[in-house]
């Protein structure tokens, strides 16, 4: 106790000094929790995917296939980490951009009436739920994109990705990215936009007065000064994106395989398949998808835990500026 | 290569308050005149619709006339992006871009304008505008630096280097010193006495004893009363401003009655 | 000597540039609607996606074609880049627009007295009728006991990182409150039910799942208590001290009721983040079409369970009621969101 407080200790009997040691074990007991949780997480999922893990016929990493309650059990993730990339890399070069351009807007560009009214719009699709993204998607957004998937396969077709051999379009992994971009769009502008704001106004005006446009001011003194942020705010929408489940589960036509045509119906992801697999698993297929969802977590610690780094590191070198 | 500033009639608007009210004066060129007044008056408002910075504030505003030579820089179909590059300005705080190089930083302003430029002429751009600011000496070892790794005096000089190497006709300094120590201040002052030569400086200071200094002119600025726009008082050479004043207020504020 | 200066720049003049007229922009936003429109019927790039970014692609073609010719490449280029960024702001609203448009629309047609209140008990997929009554109960309930776990020990823990923590620990726990606040909803379903489904033998029930959310919410308002906790001036700390005063009782008498304001719309904005959360739903309950007023004991249903396995068991009957769930589901979070934005901006601190 005497460690931390920065005031002077009261004249009093022991009775207080109970209550503060009862009140700070109580808050640090609070704080250390989530370090607690943290390590649970980690414990209980290897503890719990051990079993299907052991007993696995196939590698785990490069096998498509799922079938994890048969007899031998085989399964792999392989299709899983296809699709889960996919759909989230796709996400986020789509929302990066209109991130970045809703944080240039709210900032640079727009009179403070036009920025507010921006900022709370992006503000309440942050606060839609991820299944009524869902629902929307699979009945305004699907039928509504139709048109521009026949017409990328008509005329794009020579990129692979945008081929559609089968002419049915309708539950894809371009979908899902499409509706993840929207879903991960709030994230990638606030926090692009904390970091616009802090570019020191001396910059900007240097620029200005050196006969710069706007455009070229934003490249010459804002871009330089906040692209650590803003790759930070990237990741944390690929993170977001990573680990999003429902909408995805909805929209996607669950198939285990890897397929390069992106309008084509099929694709999966690690959470997707384990909100879809839940119910009908036995035993191993339980520890199956727990060992998927160990693969989810850590992919997505790695990817925030880098993105808030990149920020760390930021905070220092412009403190000490 | 420099040039003379004329305004005239000149208002001063942030949003519908009028800062600053009626402002005619000429700047000659190759000299170097000061702006003087107490805080708040409107001197770096008025400095600041010289090369049309003012407007980027939203919802400032400028009427009337600065004439630039026989051109007027508000006038139809007239570039502001143009204009401040021929009128370059030097900030109050030095302001180097953190993430450029000391040759970068040189050279940002002159890349602008786009172009190929050979890296021959490049680095002869960066070492003619070092020199003109008095640098080139310091820093020619660490051209490729980062501009923020230098003291307050260098910094600035570094901004002077990166406003002139852009050539324009006009200098316009923002307080140039008051983030400096007394020495860089000096170091300041004396180029500037040697810019002249080639530019047409103005120059915008709260130390009497700098004007005094380094100006040919000086042009006195004050508030007519507590919420009521700034004013030219008086403008004259430097030498008479000093010695006899024409106006009441000026020789108050000179003789450091008020401000 | 005076000369009189005309308005417009003399021709030798290297201040003038040429700019496109103020009609520019209207104009040619309007040619580029008509064109894209007779595009569509023409070609048939049906969907209104398709054709919005024909039209926008038009326009920015022609824009940036006239002012190049007219103002130059480096004007161009700035033209282009303010059109792109205005255009983000389509980009934002067109979706949030549509979705609750359709929601509202759509919700609608189901939304009833009847279908407030009653469950979907005996009401099979393909028929009519039935409700979301049971979904409310099962979401306030699950929602209610998660924030009865969060709040506190959030804010505990966020008195620690801003009153006591100095060292190593209090570094690690920052980072990883951040951290946490990105770990997917899913995760912690998985969490919930190897630890403690699994693990201690709990039962798949409304506690599991509140279980679940509260691990959601944690970090979301340590963060935000932490902010506003540290935005409470330190004289008023020092003041107490002076006086006196323990330190826990500064605390609690002092710092916490001048964050008050800040602390509750924190957690009322985490309680709106989680209350739409299905998938630690769908792991660590068991659906329900009656209500189950014990969150303790047995399936119990929620709003986003509703939603989700009305919408996947297909019927016309079923998506609409789903329609219906979502208006549902996302009145009661935009209540929450809203009222935590106007206690925030009415009760902000000053400066």
């Amino acid at each position: 106790m005497a460690e931390t407080a920065p005031s002077t200790s009261p004249i009093s009997g022991a009775s207080v000094r109970r209550g503060d040691r009862i009140f700070s074990g109580l808050s640090k007991g609070a704080g250390t929790l989530v370090l607690v949780i943290m390590a649970a997480i980690a414990a209980f999922l290897i503890w719990r995917s051990i079993p299907s893990l052991t007993s696995n016929t196939v590698n785990f990493f490069t096998y498509e296939g799922w079938a994890p309650d048969a007899n031998p059990p085989a399964f792999g993730i392989a299709a899983l980490a296809f699709g889960t990339l996919v759909a989230s890399f796709i996400a986020m070069v789509l929302a990066v951009p209109v991130g970045i351009g809703i944080a240039l807007f709210i900032s640079l560009y727009a009179g403070r009436r036009l920025a507010s009214s921006l900022a709370f719009v992006t503000d309440l699709l942050a606060a839609v739920p991820s299944i009524i993204f869902g629902l929307w998607g699979l009945q305004v957004l699907l039928p509504g994109s139709q048109g521009l998937q026949v017409w990328m396969n008509d005329y794009l077709s020579w990129t692979v990705v945008f081929r559609n051999t089968l002419d049915l379009y309708g539950k894809s992994l371009f979908l899902a990215s499409l509706v993840l971009a929207i879903m991960i769009l709030p994230t990638v502008a606030a926090v692009s936009r904390e970091v616009i704001v802090q570019v020191p106004a001396g910059h900007k005006e240097a620029a200005l007065a050196l006969g710069a446009t706007r455009w070229e001011m934003v490249k010459m003194a804002v871009f330089p000064f906040a692209k650590p942020g803003m790759i930070s705010a990237a990741m944390l929408g690929l993170g977001r994106a990573l680990g999003e489940t429902i909408a995805v589960a909805l929209i996607l036509s669950a198939a285990f395989t890897i397929n390069l045509h992106l309008t084509e119906p099929g694709g999966n992801t690690f959470a997707a398949n384990i909100a879809l697999k839940w119910n009908e698993a036995g035993g191993n297929g339980l520890s199956a998808l727990v060992a998927s969802g160990l693969v989810l977590f850590f992919l997505t610690l790695t990817v925030n835990m880098i993105a808030r780094w990149i920020i760390a590191r930021r905070a220092e070198f412009s403190g000490a500026n | 290569m420099s040039k003379s500033i004329e305004l005239k009639d000149v208002d001063i608007y942030y949003g519908s308050f009028k800062a600053v009210e009626g402002v005619g004066l000429k700047v000659q060129k190759n000299a170097v005149t000061a702006f003087i007044g107490p805080s708040g008056c409107g001197k770096s408002t008025v400095l600041r619709t010289i090369n049309r910075m003012h407007e980027v504030i939203p919802g400032a505003r400028v009427e009337g006339h600065v004439l630039l030579d026989d051109e007027d820089i508000y006038g139809e179909g007239v570039d502001p992006v143009n204009v401040r590059r021929t009128i370059g300005m030097v900030f109050q705080r030095p302001n180097p871009f953190p993430t450029m190089s000391i040759a970068e930083n040189v050279l940002a302003g002159v890349r602008l304008a786009g172009g190929r430029m050979s890296k021959s002429d490049a680095e002869a751009i960066v070492e003619e505008s070092l020199r003109g600011a008095n640098l080139w000496e310091e820093v020619k070892d660490r051209l490729d630096r980062p501009g923020s790794g230098l003291s307050g005096g260098q910094q600035q000089r570094l901004c002077i280097a990166r406003a002139i190497a852009v050539k324009p006709q006009v200098l316009l300094m923002d307080e140039p010193c008051s983030a400096l120590d007394p020495i860089s201040t000096l170091a300041i002052e004396d180029l500037i006495r040697e810019l002249v030569e080639q530019y047409t400086i103005v120059i915008v200071t709260h130390n009497m004893q700098q004007a005094g200094r380094v100006s040919d002119t000086t042009a006195f600025f004050n508030l007519a009363g507590v919420g009521q726009p700034g004013r030219l008082v008086e403008m004259g050479s430097t030498s008479d401003i000093f010695s006899k004043p024409q106006q009441q207020a000026t020789e108050d504020y000179i003789s450091g009655r008020f401000g | 000597m005076a000369t009189t200066v005309t308005q417009a720049a003399p021709a030798h003049s290297t201040l003038a540039g040429g700019t496109l007229p103020r009609w520019a922009t209207p104009v040619l936003l309007g040619v580029a609607i008509a064109l894209g429109y007779a595009l569509n019927v023409t070609t048939g790039l049906a969907g209104w996606f398709g054709t919005t970014l024909v039209i926008g692609g038009i326009f920015i073609l022609l824009q940036s074609g006239w002012s190049f010719r007219v103002e130059g490449r480096r004007h161009a280029v700035d033209r282009l880049a303010t059109t792109l960024v205005y255009s983000t702001f389509i980009a934002a609203i067109v979706p949030l627009v549509s979705v609750l448009f359709t929601v509202l629309v759509k919700g609608l047609t189901v939304m009833s007295w009847t279908f407030l209140t009653y469950s979907m008990r005996n009401v099979s997929p393909r028929a009519e009728g039935g409700g979301v009554g049971h979904a409310i109960v099962g979401t306030l309930q699950q929602v209610g006991i998660a924030a009865a776990f969060a709040v506190p020990i959030g804010i505990l823990a966020a008195i620690y990182l801003v009153e006591y923590g100095r060292g190593r620990l209090a570094r690690w726990i920052s980072f990883f409150v951040d951290v946490m606040t990105g770990i997917p909803s899913i995760v912690a379903g998985l969490f919930i039910f190897t630890a403690f489904v699994l693990g201690l033998g709990l039962e798949r029930s409304g506690f599991a799942a509140a279980l679940a959310l509260a691990i959601l919410m944690l970090p979301v308002i340590i963060r935000t208590t932490e902010e506003m906790l540290r935005i409470v001036p330190n004289d008023l700390r020092e003041a107490a001290y002076a006086l006196g005063v323990p330190k826990w009782r500064t605390v609690i008498k002092v710092v916490l009721p001048t964050a008050l304001a800040g602390i509750v719309t924190g957690a009322m904005l985490a309680i709106a983040r989680v209350a739409g959360e299905t998938a630690p739903l769908l792991l660590t309950t068991f659906l329900t079409q009656s209500y189950n007023n014990n969150p303790f004991q047995g399936p119990q249903s929620s709003l986003p369970l509703f939603i989700w396995d009305q919408i996947t068991s297909g019927t016309p009957a079923s998506v609409d009621r789903a329609w219906g769930g979502a208006l549902v589901l996302i009145t009661i979070i935009m209540l929450f969101y809203i009222t935590a934005k106007l206690l925030a901006a009415r009760f902000a601190p000053k400066g």
